[in-house]
């Protein structure tokens, strides 16, 4: 694709839109973070950056970049795994994250209206001081609302109450061509045309620019307790699953972990976890009115899991045991990062039903491709973290072998009827994958759709698709 | 190893709210716990019978439903429990807590160790561990970072000074307040709690102790007067500083350093 290359009149008319001049940045001004995300070893520098502060200011920023063919990336916190904020085709950058204002609290209608660049932990500690609560809750609290948007983040409250997108009730949207638009809106119910709210959700910033979006809030559960629940194996401890989802309980979460990322967690946080004698455990969490009510929801689960073979089924109560158990979860993925010198990183989603026979598969994928592979993951929901790793810096190859490994896996989860992506979505790593999974006439849609929204393919183009 | 570990219900949440006209806790309401910091001396007895044997009891004063704490450590694993519970111990101050409390484990008597936390989240005043070992005339040690070994007669351990360390060995029994971290608290565990549903806690008046005089406990033994509380002034202060980047780089190095939030080394040491 040919874009125009910027020069120095392009640079001038964006700040005279932008004003600020500490708010456009060029050359070396350019910090390195914004060449790259958390994951993706892809280099590459914008050749201007913007920091944006108002849905009017990108409105102009998108109408000159339209008029003059520049390609725009847009950006929030660069806490992305699959590359979706990488400047690719240079061009403008559009730093989001100075719109990080929570623009309004609505207890009538339960809502909340904020700006992109709002960090979900800061949505989380607003909603819950006021006894409210947004449910979606992705490992990476410092990412933003927008960035959870764009790739409609899944976490680890999906098993009972959905994803980013379920949360999502109405967005005001830049498109490519520099119009505004709203889509959805205040409400609960919504039958009025096709939905575009929820195709611009999980589109990764290829459709348009979130610039508000009213989320939808529910009244906080008192209570929550989890259960960790060791078990003997890993097989036994992810096949006991779908017996809890049969038994209609609804925790809101149940992961699966691994003795040797357990014990990676251990030395990144340098916190002991509760518990590491066993292999294997499941980690539930339940929420509710009381305690009384929790431990009534959870008995027949705990029965179950000790039938199945579970050594025992720990209680975790109070803030501080909690602390002890989801801090060293949420930062399984940096604890794994640092302790391998590279990584990639599969994020397949399958039934519930066939998570054990993703998991069992990397034993031989491992033999098969000569890799090292850790994984951990939503076993309540399907969605794995996978992944094949890099342990010294001089592995021979090893390019080449963690491909090898990746084709196969992805080829497995497709024929275990899966999908390529849970919540950390394409970006510019994982297109490859996603031609490989979808069929042709879907991903024509899917081409249809970028070009009925972005004909001039100017917004975070070579994306997705 | 015998050991009886100190325990005490707590508001269920860090945040605790007070009443600005009485100037007292509002416990309404809210959930209670076992204290947090007791869980690390729970976890310490528990560590030193699993290497040494013995037996882990607990004791608690306080109302009748704090049995759910007693119930609590024995999910954990305690053997035994006893909770001190009568009206005429209400509105004990730190002294008469550790009295009553002293009482009771003179009473729960044979024992080599006497164990509890740092301190707890409401009271937060770190004495009734000292002051129990100053009635019953045994050694006491705080800031206990590690046990390094024991045998019949001792126990030889860390304590923690902040700017050193000491090693002591102390003569059995002895009483011993664990510093946070000593060790990892395991989990209670449903097994043990649905084992021990039936267990009994045994509840303790003041007509179980050999020091029957009402004027040792409760108000009456409470040379404390609470005059008021109140929340201190928040110690949150801003500071906004602009520069270029490796400028306020050096500053806030500096200003850690200052804070004591990171060591005085030289910046390349």
């Amino acid at each position: 694709m040919n874009y125009k290359v910027l020069e120095a009149e392009d640079i001038a008319a964006l700040q005279q839109i932008v004003k600020d001049r500490e708010r456009l940045l060029t050359g070396d001004a350019i910090s390195e973070d914004y060449s790259h995300d958390e994951l993706v070893g892809e280099q590459c520098f914008p050749d201007v950056v913007v920091k944006a502060i108002s849905a009017q200011e990108i409105a102009e920023i998108m109408r000159y970049a339209w008029e003059n063919h520049i390609p725009v990336t847009p950006r929030g916190a660069g806490t992305g795994l699959v590359g979706a904020a990488i400047p690719v085709e240079s061009g403008i950058l559009l730093d989001l994250s100075l719109m990080n204002q929570i623009l309004e609290l609505d207890e009538d209608n339960l809502s909340l209206t904020v700006e992109p660049g709002v960090l979900l932990m800061d949505v989380t500690a607003f909603v819950e001081e006021r006894g409210l609560f947004y449910p979606p809750d992705p490992g990476e609290k410092t990412a933003t609302i927008g960035g959870n948007i764009s790739t409609n983040a899944g976490g680890m409250r999906a098993v009972k109450y959905g994803v980013t997108r379920d949360y999502v009730q109405g967005l005001e949207v830049v498109l490519p061509n520099g119009e505004r638009i709203e889509l959805g809106g205040k409400i609960v119910k919504n039958s009025s045309g096709y939905d575009l709210k929820d195709l611009i959700i999980g589109s990764e910033g290829t459709l348009g620019i979130v610039t508000k979006a009213i989320l939808k809030l529910l009244p906080l559960p008192a209570k929550t307790i989890s259960l960790l629940i060791p078990f003997p194996s890993l097989e036994q401890a992810i096949g006991t699953v779908p017996r809890i989802i049969r038994e209609k309980s609804t925790p809101t979460a149940i992961e699966f972990l691994d003795r040797d990322v357990i014990l990676d967690a251990e030395e990144y946080l340098g916190k002991k976890f509760p518990d590491n004698s066993s292999s294997a455990y499941l980690l539930l969490r339940f929420d509710g009115p009381s305690t009384a009510d929790i431990e009534r929801e959870y008995d027949e689960v705990a029965r179950i899991c000790l039938e199945e073979g579970a050594l025992d089924v720990l209680i975790s109560d109070t803030a501080e045991r909690d602390e002890s158990i989801w801090n060293a979860r949420g930062s399984f993925l940096q604890a794994i990062k640092s302790a391998n010198a590279s990584l990639v990183e599969i994020d397949a989603v399958v039934p519930r039903s066939r998570v054990n026979d993703l998991v069992s598969y990397m034993h031989a994928v491992q033999e098969e491709t000569d890799t090292r592979i850790k994984c951990f993951g939503h076993a309540g929901d399907g969605n794995l973290h996978i992944y094949v790793l890099k342990e010294t810096q001089d592995e021979p190859d090893w390019d080449r072998k963690a491909e090898a490994a990746m084709a196969k896996i992805y080829q497995y989860a497709k024929e275990l009827d899966g999908q390529v992506s849970g919540e950390h979505g394409i970006g510019y790593d994982k297109r490859a994958y996603l031609n490989e999974s979808l069929s042709a006439v879907v991903l024509d849609l899917m081409r249809g759709v970028k070009k009925a929204f972005d004909p001039r393919n100017i917004l975070n183009p070579s994306k997705i698709l | 190893m015998h050991s009886i570990v100190c325990i005490k219900q707590v508001p269920g949440t860090n945040k605790v709210n007070m009443d600005p006209d009485s100037g007292t806790l509002i416990r309404s309401g809210a959930e209670a716990k076992l204290n947090p910091y007791d869980l690390y001396a729970i976890e310490t007895a528990l560590r030193l019978k699993e290497q040494y044997g013995g037996t882990v009891r607990v004791i608690s004063m306080g109302p009748p439903q704090a049995e759910a704490i007693i119930r609590e450590a024995y999910s954990m694993g305690a053997d035994d429990g006893i909770l001190l519970s009568d009206s005429s111990f209400a509105g004990s101050d730190v002294l008469a807590t550790s009295y009553t409390l002293s009482r009771g484990i003179e009473r729960m008597a044979p024992y080599d160790l006497i164990l509890c936390g740092k301190q707890t989240t409401d009271g937060d005043t770190a004495q009734v561990g000292p002051e129990i070992a100053e009635f019953l005339g045994i050694p006491s040690v705080s800031a206990v970072r590690m046990i390094q070994q024991a045998d019949r007669n001792t126990i030889t351990i860390e304590m923690d000074l902040q700017s050193e360390i000491q090693i002591l060995k102390a003569e059995l029994p002895c009483l011993l307040a664990v510093d946070k971290d000593i060790f990892q608290p395991r989990l209670p565990s449903y097994r043990r709690k649905q084992e021990t549903k039936d267990r009994p806690v045994q509840i303790w008046s003041l007509s179980d102790l050999a020091d029957q005089d009402t004027d040792h406990y409760g108000l009456n033994g409470s040379p404390t007067q609470v005059m008021r509380i109140f929340p201190p002034e928040s110690g949150r202060r801003q500071e906004i500083w602009r520069d270029r980047g490796e400028v306020l780089a050096d500053a806030l190095f500096a200003k850690l350093q200052d804070l004591k939030l990171l060591p005085a080394v030289g910046r390349h040491g």
